[in-house]
């Protein structure tokens, strides 16, 4: 009995923290996403399935899903280059360079819509440019794209960067001794040893591209059926009392993100493997 | 393989671009108008929108599709001179296409002497929304000032609602405190002590009263207020103040804008047609005040007559207003700035 381990604790007291987590994790984790498909069903699953279903919500859904398209590819390809910029070199400016990847987490979604509105809005810096040569950004499919590269920029190479300096470059300085180039060094050794981190890095980028609301409410001009994201729907439809199909879009999304937390434990569970297997 | 799977869709990605150089205007016969509206307007343009493209193609003109855009009134003006590109914007006040006009200089500083009644085709006044059976007794602009007692009003910066709101109340106060503009100020002062919510727009205030269920009275704009008892059945009374405001929101062509677009004639056709009697009908309908006399003589027993203000002949027009009460240091900034 005395010799007990000193981190174990008394059971009242384990028994209090296990329960407060529980409480915890019920309040604002559990009961929100419960309350999210309750509301999504009040009105049967008909409700649910022509919310989902009509042409607007539809519309939602392929521009959601576009703009994941465009901007996940993008800073993957971004994210990649960053890191192994980052990671395998060493330069002037390296930790500048670091900050500046950070920067779309420290900004304030708004902001940084609101910056693609100063720079390309009709008052913007190349408005007037814009404008002559009949270029639209800002409330149409471009600026959506911008604002959600923008804040999902630094998801990718901020996964890779820790993993790949850690890894160091031993086995990629052993490739270039025996007369691998560049190419053939990225692709035979450094990206077989980070392909789970940057499976995980692009799973977290697409699931903030879909989700999110500030940046790109900026930079929407809110049109039904043309640049409302389903988050922005889900606004708009709930504005129109409509709350039952606001919770039906909200359900949809709330799902993707289900869907990307379980893939993500997929990754994990098989990157583990991986890792057993070496 | 990934490579090129990743090069695909950065192509892909551009060559999406140009797709979307002209996002409203003419797409193989069909006319698309972008209509930038304030936010109780919802329903109203959804069955206008109906109607007018029902009547585009009866006229043998083939097929139009407008597009809804809704918000804050002040936010919406924003966004055009920003570079929304609307072709017609149907605005809660006229101050608020001003803007477009002078900082964006997309249609002409005359704008609303080109249709008829001041542009406004339906007008509408501010009134008293309160639970049911009106348990504070709140009759008049004099009693939401009481102690313990919530007002949902939206942002007079950012909503256009809130600015009638905002000058009604004013209107009243000079009236019972005979002109003494310290005591008016002071009631404004405590009017918005009573704000619990500051929302953007008036249907952001609507969804704060009586979704969420907070404060004891909503001050909204007519229609709102009967939309409010069709979606709450039950729940909420209107209460028609000793005094109110003619709130005449405007409605104009963006001439720059559907010059490119090309879509001049039919904005301007989209427009009139809110003049017509189908129309009329349909904003009586939504508990919008008719202008045309007869139709709103049918909605009287609801759209009840009270004396009613004006901008114009009270408070000089909108442009003076707007500088005297909400621009940057004017008597709301007063009110509630300095707390």
């Amino acid at each position: 009995m005395a010799n007990r381990s000193v981190t174990t604790e008394s059971a009242l007291v384990r028994w209090l923290l296990i329960g407060l987590a529980i409480v915890i994790l019920t309040l604002f984790l559990l009961l929100p996403l419960a309350a999210v498909f309750i509301e999504a069903f009040r009105r049967g699953s008909e409700v649910f399935i022509k919310a989902l279903t009509e042409d607007a919500a539809l519309s939602a859904i392929k521009l959601t899903l576009l703009a994941a398209g465009i901007s996940v590819p993008l800073n993957t390809a971004f994210g990649l280059a960053a890191a192994w910029l980052i990671t395998k070199f060493r330069f002037k400016g390296r930790s500048f360079l670091l900050s500046l990847i950070d920067l779309p987490f420290a900004v304030s979604p708004v902001i940084a819509g609101l910056v693609f509105v100063l720079l390309f809005g009709a008052r913007g810096w190349f408005g007037p440019w814009l404008k002559a040569n009949d270029i639209q950004i800002i409330f149409a499919l471009p600026g959506i794209i911008l604002a959600t590269v923008f804040v999902t920029f630094p998801f990718v190479a901020r996964e890779l960067i820790p993993l790949m300096e850690s890894q160091g470059s031993d086995q990629e300085e052993a490739a270039v001794t025996l007369g691998a180039r560049g190419w053939q060094v990225f692709r035979h050794v450094t990206l077989p040893n980070i392909k789970w981190g940057l499976l995980y890095g692009i799973l977290l980028c697409n699931a903030r591209a879909m989700g999110e609301f500030g940046a790109v409410s900026v930079v929407s001009g809110h049109i039904r059926g043309k640049t409302n994201t389903l988050p922005l729907h889900v606004e708009v439809l709930y504005n129109e009392y409509q709350f039952s199909a606001a919770f039906a879009c909200a359900a949809l999304l709330a799902l993707l993100a289900l869907l990307t937390l379980g893939l993500k434990s997929l990754v994990e569970h098989l990157s583990g493997h991986s890792a057993k297997g070496h | 393989m990934k490579s090129r799977l990743l090069l695909t869709f950065v192509l892909a990605s551009f060559a999406s671009l140009p797709a979307c150089k002209k996002s409203a205007g003419t797409a193989g016969g069909t006319v698309e108008l972008q209509n930038v509206s304030y936010d109780p307007t919802r329903e109203f343009y959804a069955d206008v929108n109906a109607a007018f493209a029902k009547k585009w193609a009866a006229d043998g003109k083939g097929e139009i599709k407008i597009t809804q855009s809704h918000g804050g009134s002040g936010k919406q003006a924003r966004a055009v001179v920003d570079g929304q590109p609307a072709d017609v914007v149907t605005l809660a006040l006229a101050g608020d296409i001003d803007v477009i006009a002078q900082k964006g200089q997309l249609l002409p500083a005359d704008w609303q002497s080109k249709l008829a009644d001041n542009s406004s085709p339906y007008t509408s006044t501010i009134v008293f929304v309160v639970r049911k059976g009106n348990p504070k007794g709140l009759k008049d602009w004099g009693d939401l000032t009481n102690s313990g007692i919530g007002v949902i009003t939206p942002n007079p910066k950012t909503s256009g609602g809130a600015r009638w709101n905002y000058l009604a109340a004013w209107a009243w106060a000079e009236k019972h405190y005979g002109g003494d503009q310290k005591q008016v100020l002071d009631y404004i002062k405590a009017l918005f002590k009573n704000v619990p919510v500051l929302d953007a727009g008036a249907r952001g205030s609507t969804t704060t009263f009586a979704q969420r269920k907070i404060g004891d009275v909503l001050i909204s704009w007519e229609n709102e207020a009967y939309l409010i008892e069709k979606e709450f059945p039950g729940e909420t009374e209107i209460v028609y103040p000793s005094l109110s405001i003619l709130a005449e929101p405007p409605v104009a062509v963006v001439e720059k804008n559907t010059e490119k677009n090309g879509t001049t004639a039919a904005a301007r056709a989209y427009l009139e047609f809110l003049y017509t009697d189908e129309a009329q009908e349909l904003a009586g309908k939504h508990f919008y005040r008719p202008r045309n006399a007869a139709i709103l003589a049918k909605y009287s027993a609801k759209l009840t007559p009270i004396p009613l203000v004006t901008v114009d002949k009270d408070f000089g027009g909108w442009a003076k207003a707007q500088t005297t009460h909400f621009d940057d240091g004017g008597t709301f900034d007063q009110a509630y700035g300095t707390k």
